[in-house]
């Protein structure tokens, strides 16, 4: 079968990759500088700014955690230098790191200040390079695959076409054995009983449910208005011509097939540990939250349909993005890697589409740039659970 | 056949989509219901931007609106066939 295969990295805990990165990692906003320092220091590596991990508590400590590690064993990572105000806490995402058995070392800021820590890091970071740049690709059946997909800047040309090419995809490589992933809890809305139906096992439809009611009820009947009706649906989904909530969640959930059911539920960043299949995560419908969540659980190449013209992308997952939108192809093109608008004009069936997708799926897997990549787009954007202490 | 000028989902839906630029009020429109991939034509009431919805028929204020078969809001006015549906005379029922 042609597309059952493709070019990957078998890192240490056997996972596969489709890129070398060799990231340097604040554990905290205050180590940001330390790191974009080492970054520039030395070729070949990147540094992932955010804007948190400072008297955080609880539940979002644990999603600071679970996100900053997730993303250092990420498969496309060869290795992590973690920089962080104190110790404690950077050896902690040092440790949740090296289980995957990659190398990884933390350096902290307090008792050193920034010029010794820069120095000491951007040694460990030379010799990481070094040692990432001799890795070669080895071939990889699609069953190691992991997937992740979110849409953005959605139109009624998202539901008609692009989306549903995602979800041919889906279909297509959910019987060779990939992992695959879909979130956006709050863009759910109004289809979340069909969704339900889509669990594996009623069990797994109630978790979804219970995962999407919680959200309801913690989330958006505390802070809302009168209504969504300013966010959900954006300006942009407007512009494109959805109109309600309810519209824009059925175009949205085109995007996990016709056949394929979800296996299980899972938290913000949360590796699934259920075998291969469809995995729903809990996530914000904010495209870099949600992508940057399914980057630390593990993901390692993204599907993005876009109909007016979302233009995001991850600094260590490869964000693939696809239009049916004409207009958004003539204005925009740069921004776009695969042109599905000729199921407009029954030129393409999505099956044809799938295909092309699939085809520039493992192209980009095989080491291909994205646009976004060949664009500079690298948002890491942490999610936020409540105000820290 | 030519480029359709709007796309049906399903057949119980009473919207269909713009597929192309440009149309005006007063043009002849050529569509495709995808599910029996049959054609479609209705005239235009209103310039109707790209993406945008088409009422299929007569809609009167307080119907539901279907959409991949599914109920995606309800009228606030009465929408002729061949006028524009969008936030100005649909709304959620959720909020």
């Amino acid at each position: 079968m042609a597309h059952s295969s493709f070019w990957g990295y078998r890192r240490e805990n056997n996972r596969v990759g489709v890129r070398n990165h060799v990231i340097i990692l604040p554990l905290d906003d205050l180590s940001n500088a330390a790191c974009e320092a080492v970054a520039n220091n030395i070729q070949g590596c990147m540094a992932l700014p955010h804007h948190y991990g400072r008297l955080q508590f609880g539940e979002d400590l644990e999603l600071h955690f679970r996100t900053l590690i997730g993303t250092g064993s990420n498969p496309n990572v060869a290795a992590v230098v973690v920089i962080g105000i104190e110790p404690v806490w950077t050896k902690r995402i040092v440790d949740g790191i090296a289980a995957t058995g990659k190398p990884v070392e933390g350096f902290a800021i307090e008792q050193n200040g920034d010029i010794n820590t820069i120095a000491a890091a951007s040694r460990k970071a030379k010799e990481f390079v070094q040692w990432a740049s001799e890795k070669t690709r080895e071939e990889c059946g699609l069953g190691e695959l992991w997937v992740s997909t979110k849409c953005g800047e959605s139109d009624t040309t998202s539901g008609l076409a692009s989306n549903p090419t995602v979800g041919n995809f889906i279909d297509k490589v959910d019987v060779q054995g990939a992992t695959t992933c879909f979130g956006e809890t709050s863009e759910l809305t109004g289809a979340e009983l069909e969704c339900a139906k889509r669990g594996v096992t009623p069990e797994i439809g109630k978790k979804f449910l219970a995962t999407w009611q919680a959200y309801m009820d913690d989330v958006i009947e505390p802070h809302k208005t009168s209504d969504l009706s300013d966010s959900q649906p954006t300006k942009g989904n407007i512009e494109g011509g959805l109109t309600t909530i309810e519209e824009k969640a059925f175009g949205n959930f085109e995007k996990i097939g016709k056949k394929t059911n979800f296996v299980d539920v899972l938290q913000p960043a949360e590796q699934p540990s259920s075998g291969p299949g469809l995995y729903f995560m809990d996530t914000s419908s904010a495209a870099a939250e949600c992508v940057t969540l399914q980057a630390a659980a593990g993901f390692v190449v993204h599907l993005f349909p876009t109909g007016q013209g979302n233009i995001i992308g991850n600094p260590i997952e490869p964000v693939i993005k696809l239009t049916a939108n004409p207009r958004t192809v003539r204005t925009m093109g740069e921004h776009v890697d695969v042109d599905v608008s000729g199921i407009l004009r029954r030129e393409m069936n999505l099956d044809e589409a799938g295909d092309a997708l699939l085809d520039m799926t493992i192209r980009t897997c095989n080491g291909r740039l994205t646009a976004a990549e060949a664009l500079g787009h690298r948002e890491f954007v942490m999610t936020k659970l409540y105000r820290s202490a | 056949m030519a480029a359709p000028d709007f796309l049906v989902h399903e057949t119980k839906d009473t919207v269909g989509v713009i597929v192309v630029e440009g149309i005006e009020a007063g043009q002849e429109l050529t569509g495709w219901l995808m599910e029996t991939d049959e054609t479609l034509s209705i005239k235009a009431l209103d310039p109707i931007p790209l993406g945008h919805k088409v009422a299929l028929g007569d809609i009167a204020n307080g119907d539901t609106i279907i959409k991949y078969s599914h109920d995606i809001g309800k009228a606030v006015a009465d929408i002729g066939k061949g006028h524009h549906v969008h936030v100005h005379n649909v709304k959620t029922k959720r909020w």
